[in-house]
């Protein structure tokens, strides 16, 4: 990439280095936020409904990991999965795998705390209702996952600016490589390092460009959603 | 509906995405952010690719923690310039042989207005001496890499014990190169750099080249497989391939075609069996 | 699906229903028959809330004993409430009716028809593609009312379902209510309206801090009340 061209003006004419790399951050990021989410849901989901000794402990330790460090995150996937760690024989260290293992686990706590929140807030709503209507556990769950779907996007988003915009994690355990394992924010640390600032801003901008779009994006297919549904 | 499709649709392309990323014939790298960052790799493994369809991923980390990389077994090849730490890693077995390939230098690079006066000096250990004796701010990298240790080792020289001497003057920042010269640049103070992360270093503000030419600022980068004895998930074949080619005569004139405006960086000196 | 035995008669045995220190039912004993309705007065907080929800199977008495046609835990497939303040599920007016007949397992086939019934009947028709949750009060208490007869209940609890109303929503409420009752529903209903208990009662149950302090037929209980909370309570006077 050379330096004297704004990496806006790469994306725009389609370089193709530039768009590998918007595409992995992309496809790492929603992997995560998806695997994220068919955890955190279901988990934050039974936290809101289920009664157990306990769990107020889990609310609090559950909302803290909300705010976990990229690169402990990093870290202890890095252990896990280098070769000496337990999960060595996997072979997914330095690996696109392995960035979207690390950004799960930064963000399932995040959907899950806010699933929990959002599900318990509905909960005591609906409760009454339901129950009226003799409504059993699972349609229970159902219920309240779909009635709530609109507040969940706005988790998983949460969840996906989170991913999109960190790099502790995703530069311990995917190392960076070129044409590989570099992502927009790897891409941004890495030109700074190379003191190209004038290319890590127009990256910067770049990923702000697209978290935009991806937050418009689900915003309009919320608010359209919200007017047919209520 | 839309959101469920959507949601489908992701995970789908994530698990096409999954398939793409599996390529069998290529090597892990472990190696140094001097190589990377100057763009060396850039220039030689096209060639190599080119040559013998080995795809080579290169991790770019302080000599420390490659080589904690390669103990770890997570490299298939160590591409470092910390000879000593190099000799210990294959001393502990988990090494096979180490080549040399190639050395640049160092450069002590500084404010325009130098104000400790040691501009033009060939002597780094007398400029180091200068630096302390005046308490001049020095960023130092911190962070164990070679080039770190290739510092803590001119202070040494210098008869400083920088553990026990060191005083406001001298900052580790405990990061990349790039991020001291950064630091450097932001702070008009001096800092030990190999001259290819200068060359290719885009930010470097009021700083200049103040010490240069010393012998003792050489920095001898050597290469290494990884023991598939102790790590049998070292993919050996492509790794000495690898290696072969760097050291060969066609890698070794690689080297030193790689050029920034028109300034050769690395000299190659696999011959030399005592580098 | 029609249970084979009714839930009539509801009998509370020395309830007392407490959330933490505080008690919200204290030793009530009452029966509700079949019949006209059942109307529930007393003063805010006597109670009465608590009472219904209690009878409809949603809190559990902390003592005594409430059973349905003479069995205890029976589920509410016959039961149903319009709740003080009925919760809009996030859809559709016929939206939440369908979820309501879902949950009563209507077939698929009959549903539409059903709604469009109900919707009728609490007039709601124009609005049955509107969120529930955009419609004014009078028509969230309307809709409230269809869903709870969309699971075709045996007896159906009201908890002031008039109180915010202007005086034609309350009359098309009431009417509905009279309906529903000479189709052999059994009504149980709350209200601080004593002309709207008048008017709908068959029997009066009378609740202050929690107590039952007078039940028995509409008529003489308004005519001849017997206790001095029921007297100060009909004399529009402030009962504390
Ligand atoms: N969960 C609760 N915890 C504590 N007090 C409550 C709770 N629910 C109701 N109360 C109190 O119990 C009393 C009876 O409430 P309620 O049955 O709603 O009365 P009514 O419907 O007659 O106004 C009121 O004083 C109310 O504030
Ligand atoms: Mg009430």
């Amino acid at each position: 990439m050379p330096g004297d061209v704004s990496a806006l003006q790469l994306v725009l004419t389609g370089d193709p280095a530039l768009l590998a790399i918007v595409r992995l951050s992309l496809i790492v990021s929603l992997s995560a936020v998806v695997l994220a989410a068919l955890i955190g849901i279901p988990f934050g989901a039974a936290l809101a409904l289920i009664q157990f000794p306990g769990r107020q402990a889990v609310i609090v330790v559950l909302n803290a990991l909300m705010g976990l460090p990229p690169v402990v995150v990093g870290l202890a996937v890095f252990l896990a999965l280098s070769r000496a760690g337990p999960l060595g024989s996997w072979g997914l260290l330095f690996t696109p795998k392995a960035m979207v293992i690390a950004q799960t686990v930064l963000v399932a706590p995040i959907i899950a705390a806010l699933t929990r929140q959002t599900i318990e807030d509905l909960w005591l709503e609906y409760r009454d209702e339901l129950n009226a209507m003799n409504v059993g556990p699972v349609g229970r769950v159902a219920t309240l996952i779909w009635d709530a779907r609109f507040s969940l996007v706005t988790a998983l988003l949460a969840g996906f600016g989170r991913a999109a915009a960190e790099v502790g994690a995703i530069i311990i355990v995917g190392g960076n490589i070129d044409g590989f394992t570099r992502t927009m924010t790897t891409a941004i640390a890495l030109e700074t390092s190379k003191g190209d600032l004038p290319l890590a801003v127009g990256l910067g901008m770049v990923l702000i460009v697209i978290v935009i779009a991806v937050n418009a994006l689900a915003w309009t297919a919320r608010r359209a959603g919200e007017r047919m549904a209520g | 509906m839309f959101t469920r499709r959507l949601l489908m649709a992701i995970a789908v392309s994530a698990v096409f995405a999954g398939s793409a990323f599996a390529q069998d014939k290529s090597i892990l790298v472990a190696s140094t952010t001097s190589t990377q960052d100057s763009g060396l790799f850039g220039h030689l493994l096209p060639m190599f690719k080119d040559k013998t369809g080995i795809d080579v991923k290169v991790v770019a980390q302080g000599t420390g923690q490659a080589i904690d990389t390669g103990r770890r077994g997570d490299a298939d090849v160590l591409f470092v310039h910390a000879k000593a730490a190099e000799e210990k890693f294959l001393s502990e077995g988990f090494g096979v042989k180490r080549y040399p390939v190639m050395y640049n230098d160092f450069v002590l690079v500084g404010p325009k207005s130098d104000p400790a006066g040691i501009k033009g000096s060939k002597d780094i250990v007398a400029a180091f001496k200068t630096l302390k004796d005046k308490g001049i701010d020095f960023i130092s990298r911190g962070d164990k890499s070679g080039t770190h240790q290739a510092e803590l080792n001119l202070w040494k020289v210098a008869g400083i014990d920088i553990a026990t001497d060191k005083g406001p003057w001298y900052k580790e920042i405990g990061q990349g190169m790039g991020a001291a010269l950064n630091t450097a640049a932001a702070s008009n103070a001096y800092v030990l750099t190999d001259r290819a992360t200068w060359l290719s270093f885009k930010n470097k503000g009021e700083l200049v080249i103040e010490v240069e030419g010393d012998k003792r600022l050489f920095n001898q980068y050597g290469v290494m497989l990884v023991n598939p004895a102790k790590h049998p998930n070292v993919k050996q074949e492509f790794g000495q391939q690898f290696i072969d080619w760097l050291v060969s005569s066609e890698g070794q004139k690689a080297i030193a075609d790689f050029k920034i405006n028109g300034e050769q960086l690395f000299y190659p000196n696999a011959s030399d069996p005592g580098a | 699906m029609r249970a084979p035995i009714s839930d009539l008669p509801i009998r509370f045995e020395n309830v007392t229903v407490a959330a933490g220190a505080v008690t919200l039912l204290d030793g009530i004993s009452l029966t509700l028959n079949p019949g006209r309705p059942t109307i529930l007065i007393g003063p805010n907080g006597s109670g009465k809330s608590t009472l219904l929800r209690t009878a409809m199977g949603l809190v559990r008495p902390s003592q005594g004993l409430v059973t349905w046609g003479g069995r205890e835990d029976v589920p509410p497939t016959r039961r149903a409430i319009v709740l003080q303040r009925p919760a809009m599920l996030r859809r559709s007016a016929s939206g939440n009716i369908r979820y309501a007949l879902r949950a009563s397992d209507v077939a698929r086939t009959e549903q539409q028809s059903r709604i469009d019934e109900l919707l009728a009947l609490v007039g709601l028709g124009q609005l049955a593609d509107r969120p529930a949750r955009r419609l004014s009060g009078g028509e969230q208490q309307r809709l409230a009312l269809a869903r709870a007869l969309a699971r075709d209940p045996a007896i159906l609890f009201l908890d002031e379902p008039t109180a915010s109303l202007d005086p034609a929503a309350t009359k098309a409420i009431e009417d509905i209510v009279h309906a529903v009752s000479q189709r052999g529903i059994k009504i149980v209903m709350a209200t601080h309206d004593l002309g709207e208990a008048r008017r709908l009662a068959g029997d009066i149950v009378m609740l202050h801090r929690g107590r039952v302090v007078e039940t028995g037929p509409a008529a003489s209980f308004f005519s001849t009340p017997q206790t001095g909370e029921a007297k100060t309570f009909l004399a529009g006077e402030l009962l504390v």
